[in-house]
């Protein structure tokens, strides 16, 4: 199911739900197996990043700063399993230290895009009317960028920074949040069990509380699952281009952008901390849809 | 072949109504480029002329008075919006020249090279649509594109290098002069966009296999050729265009991410430039850039989709297409 846009709309049956481009397909037909090996592979995945992501110091083999001029540009080896940057540190251990600053950006992003999404999203729906549709005009040209691309240029006017970096990249992660908690909080403030309570004589903000936001919540953090990874691929490549944290920070986009110079000497430098990146965007990816897929089965 | 007058006006309308959509994303956007810089901490004339700069209270103030720093803001914004309606986007603070010839010379770089990326996304998506037939294809297809999407375009960028020109020694490093230089950056900057079309077209090619009218296209002898290129893969590239505006902003911002990798000039590294150095009225002239981009693409997909689209085509016209065929 494909984003039905302004041209398309009626074309796609109305139980279509909005569907993001670059964050997943719909789930199709696979056998079982197939899906559970890939998630269990992704899922242990996980488990290493966030073991490296918590308590780097159990994974690593050395200082992630420490620098040996000598021991420079190894290549991989017993001792420096990822081999050596130019300045002799152990590739490894900054890439296993560098997963709690690149995770932690989208997660933190991530966290924070739902949380202002679901506020703005749940206000747009009981908003008076012009002011919803003033706010969805805004939502849908955002939406129609890409998270990079809106991420740069929020970064752009606020200046380089790690601080601006994470909020570039929640405000590119906002609107789709929005929008997703405006259509359930609209959804579920029509619903039998909400009017019921409403009915008994519940007062609203209590009934918004405890029946409508439980509901939103959970369809917005199947989402979020998958938003990590376009958040994480948006931090690594705003701090690639230099303008989040400098050297000798070990964040893989920081080191990716290194790496760039020493292609001849030393491809490893750059190839790890990019490995690195795209195992967690595929494991993020992989355990949200199966998240998602379970969430649709369980709403069929 | 005579046209009914009724058709004229329409189009006009239609112009008219183009014309004003237009202004209004790209007021919006300079309205809102404009709001950001003086909401911002750090005073322009400072950030202009750097931390080390040992200029005068004086000298300050006599270029605040020449950028209009010290009028009322209204005031301001109506002399941006004038200057913006006349083309002129400002000076460059850094390089002294005007923002419009910043960006246009380096245009031509990063046109060639979206151009060249969009191509080979196309070809790649098609290929990947019609090709993969099967279930198994599908999946096999269906894991590469999701890791293609997951990884960063920067890092494919070098991998492509590393592999095809130093390892192998096939394409040059870097530069703009040799035309084979724009192969390795065209790969890397389609890729991600071919897996997101690939996706996007085979899920409509899929929903278009399920339409009861693909049965009676077949029931009229149809060939799978003709079946897929004018029934299912035409249907499923409506929902790809609706897309483009989206993918066309993929490729200008893997575009400054590209040209970074690949050390080419272009738009990207003017960006670049213009964010270290917070010469704001490039970045404004970015900003506007970018929206203009996407009002051009999203008009030209209204006009194209009811083309491809039968049942968008409005009732009227075709009314009026039917009356003006002599009976």
């Amino acid at each position: 199911m494909t984003a039905p846009g302004r041209g398309g709309a009626g074309l796609t049956p109305p139980t279509a739900r909005p569907h993001r481009p670059g964050r997943a397909v719909p789930p199709r037909r696979r056998r079982i197996t197939g899906r559970a090996v890939a998630l269990s592979l992704a899922a242990a995945v996980l488990a290493v990043l966030a073991v490296a992501a918590i308590a780097p110091g159990l994974l690593a083999t050395h200082d992630p700063l420490l620098t040996d001029v000598r021991g420079a540009l190894k290549p991989p080896s017993s001792a420096h399993w990822f081999g050596t940057d130019q300045s002799g540190r152990d590739v490894y251990s900054r890439v296993v230290h560098g997963a709690g600053r690149s995770i932690g950006i989208g997660l933190l992003a991530t966290g924070l895009a739902l949380v202002v999404g679901l506020i703005a999203g749940s206000a747009s729906a009981v908003a008076p009317r012009p002011v919803d549709a003033a706010a969805m005009r805004v939502v849908d040209v955002l939406l129609a960028f890409p998270e990079f691309l809106v991420a740069l240029l929020v970064v752009a006017v606020l200046g380089p920074g790690p601080a601006n970096v994470a909020v570039a990249v929640t405000i590119a992660a906002v609107p789709v949040y929005i929008r997703l908690a405006r259509a359930q909080t609209r959804a579920l403030a029509a619903a039998e069990h909400v009017e019921a309570a409403r009915i008994i004589g519940i007062p609203r903000p209590l009934v918004h509380l405890r029946h409508v936001l439980p509901g939103v919540l959970g369809a917005v953090s199947v989402l979020a699952t998958i938003g990590i990874g376009t958040s994480i691929l948006a931090a690594a490549g705003l701090s690639f281009l230099g303008l989040g944290p400098t050297e000798p920070t070990p964040e893989w986009g920081l080191m990716l952008s290194a790496g760039r110079n020493l292609l001849l000497q030393a491809p490893w430098v750059a190839l790890f901390p990019g490995l690195a990146i795209t195992a967690t965007v595929v494991s993020v990816s992989v355990v949200g849809r199966v998240l998602r897929a379970r969430a649709e089965e369980r709403g069929a | 072949m005579p046209r009914p007058r009724g058709s004229a006006r329409r189009l006009l309308a239609r112009l008219g109504g183009i014309a004003a959509s237009v202004v209004l994303v790209l007021c919006g956007a300079a309205t809102l480029a404009f709001i950001a810089f003086r909401i911002i901490p750090g005073d322009p004339v400072e950030v202009m002329l750097g931390p080390q700069a040992q200029v005068s209270d004086a000298v300050k103030a006599g270029i605040r008075s020449d950028l209009g720093l010290d009028r009322p803001l209204l005031e301001q914004y109506g002399a941006f919006l004038g200057q913006l309606v006349r083309g002129d986007l400002g000076e460059s603070y850094q390089l002294r020249l005007p923002v419009v010839e910043v960006i246009g010379r380096q245009l031509g770089s990063t046109l060639q090279l979206t151009g060249a990326a969009l191509a080979v996304a196309l070809v790649l998506a098609l290929a990947s649509v019609l090709l993969g037939r099967g279930r198994t294809a599908r999946t096999v297809l269906a894991g590469i594109e999701l890791v293609v999407l997951s990884s960063p375009v920067f890092w494919t960028g070098l991998v492509l290098l590393s592999v095809f020109s130093f390892q192998l020694g096939w394409f040059p490093v870097s530069g703009a002069r040799d035309p084979a230089a724009i192969v390795l950056p065209a790969v890397t900057l389609a890729l991600p966009v071919a897996a997101l079309l690939a996706q996007v077209l085979r899920d409509g090619v899929e929903a278009a296999e399920r339409e009861p009218f693909l049965t009676t296209v077949r029931a009229r002898g149809a060939t799978p050729l003709r079946e897929s290129v004018h029934h299912t893969l035409r249907h499923a590239s409506v929902g790809g265009l609706t897309l483009a505006a989206y993918l066309v902003g993929s490729l200008l911002g893997g575009a400054v991410l590209v040209e970074t990798v690949f050390a080419r000039p272009g738009i990207g590294r003017v960006t670049l430039a213009a964010i270290s150095d917070r010469d704001l009225p490039v970045i404004t002239g970015v900003i506007l850039f970018s929206a203009l981009v996407f009002v051009v693409v999203n008009t030209v997909v209204d006009l194209v989709v009811p083309v491809l689209d039968p049942r968008l085509r409005r009732a009227p016209s075709a009314i009026g297409r039917r009356a003006a065929v002599p009976a």
